[in-house]
């Protein structure tokens, strides 16, 4: 038996209609990453993170937790687990997060930002006016809530007058670009991933890379929204050889993460087929997305394969360090 | 024993409506799907169609196993919109079995 899948989506539901968020985050959590860059507030651009990869420690610390009870009595508790949680947060308790670990997720914004200055490209942030766009409710099939949560985010993004949006990683995208404009009529709003807004820049390397890079493209990214040469022309151009691995650009293949909050062995499995066909063809791999970072570097560990967000290549590559 | 029940059908409907009537069962989706359950999508979809709730609700944690990777649509030589199918099946559970939602 895996965690009750009644419970689990429960608790994130509460947490978005109560607390705007499937997993609460404070504000520094939020806009730390930002520290340092001078991103105006606002603007008629704007880069938007949608909070994916700030959420992600809290993600691998829920994850661990998760499949630590998976099997256990303790899953009989889930039901009163959301019973509490309607009124006190439960989610920090389960979630408690390493530093070097929100060091790391912050830094891939760091890296995304800094690469969009260099590129000259003029935005803002909305700090911690932000929200989440609502990929996993979307995703779990909880329509209304999700519906309702979309609009929220679309009428914040209109009361700061934001009229382009420069997303950071492929969930966000699609329900911005995608999503949203099917259910928020009379939808306005130019969105594109900074993989797009890069490749159309003229972006020159500082540096060059000189090495094999084993692709994994996501899935969102790359069945769902065709962003597939950008990153490559990106490392490329900055002298990288791409391995493509056996199921690359179209025929990608998972790396079981949407699986992993209600079934983590499951997900976990088809991590390892993934890995396994990035290992024999390489030894250092490049991520796009949040999730796939996590679950492709967790089943990495025990293998001879670095793990690295497309972002660490490029500010490398195309910024004064 | 379940009984074919084609109103069943009506009640699976999200933000588009059930669709998976081009199927032509060739079973390329199950043979490419990554997390391997032989029921997903071809045979789950057979059973939404034919109405038979009892089968659908049985499976529960198969219809949540879905990664939503379209794999398979990407696959798929009919086109059936397989995710769009599979999170109207998610979003019929929440509502009318879990009774998630704003209710």
């Amino acid at each position: 038996m895996a965690v009750p899948i009644k419970h689990v989506l429960g608790i994130l539901v509460d947490n978005l209609s109560i607390r705007g968020s499937v997993m609460p985050l404070s504000r520094s959590s939020s806009v730390n990453w930002a520290k340092g860059l001078n991103i105006p507030r606002g603007g008629k651009t704007v880069i938007y993170t949608g909070l994916m990869y700030q959420l992600m420690p809290s993600i691998i610390a829920m994850e661990k937790m998760t499949s630590k009870f998976a099997d256990s009595w303790i899953s009989n508790f889930y039901g009163v687990g959301r019973m509490v949680n309607k009124v006190i947060s439960i989610t920090p308790f389960m979630t408690w997060t390493n530093a070097s670990e929100r060091e790391r997720f912050n830094s891939i914004l760091h890296n995304i930002a800094k690469l969009l200055q260099v590129a000259n490209v003029d935005f803002g942030y909305l700090y911690d006016e932000e929200m989440y766009a609502g990929a996993l409710v979307h995703d779990e099939g909880i329509n209304d809530v999700f519906e309702a949560h979309a609009h929220k985010v679309y009428e914040r993004l209109k009361k700061h007058n934001v009229e382009r949006v420069i997303t950071v990683d492929p969930h966000t995208t699609d329900m911005l670009k995608s999503v949203y404009p099917k259910i928020i009529k009379d939808y306005q709003l130019e969105v594109k991933s900074y993989l797009e807004v890069l490749a159309e820049s003229n972006l020159k390397p500082l540096k060059k890379l000189e090495q094999d890079i084993v692709i994994h493209d996501s899935c969102v990214y790359a069945r769902y929204e065709g962003i597939i040469d950008q990153p490559r022309q990106l490392l490329e151009n900055a002298g990288a050889q791409i391995i493509e691995p056996i199921n690359t650009k179209k025929m990608t293949y998972c790396c079981g993460g949407p699986a992993e909050s209600l079934f983590p062995s499951k997900a976990r499995t088809v991590a390892d087929s993934r890995v396994e066909q990035l290992a024999s063809v390489g030894d250092k791999s490049v991520t796009m997305c949040p999730i796939c970072f996590v679950n492709i570097r967790a089943a990495a560990e025990t293998k001879n394969l670095s793990v690295k967000d497309i972002s660490d290549y490029l500010v490398d590559a195309y910024c004064d360090q | 024993m379940s009984k074919v029940n084609p109103d069943f059908v009506e009640k699976i409907s999200g933000f588009t409506e059930f669709n998976a009537y081009a199927c032509i069962n060739c079973g390329s989706c199950t043979a490419l799907c990554p997390m391997g359950i032989d029921l997903l999508p071809r045979r789950m979809f057979r059973h939404v169609m034919l109405g038979f709730e009892d089968k659908v609700l049985e499976n529960t944690e198969e219809v949540f196993s879905c990664l939503l990777c379209k794999m398979c649509e990407e696959n798929c030589p009919k086109e059936v919109p397989i995710v769009e199918n599979i999170k109207s099946i998610r979003w019929y559970i929440n509502r009318d079995i879990f009774k998630l939602g704003r209710g």
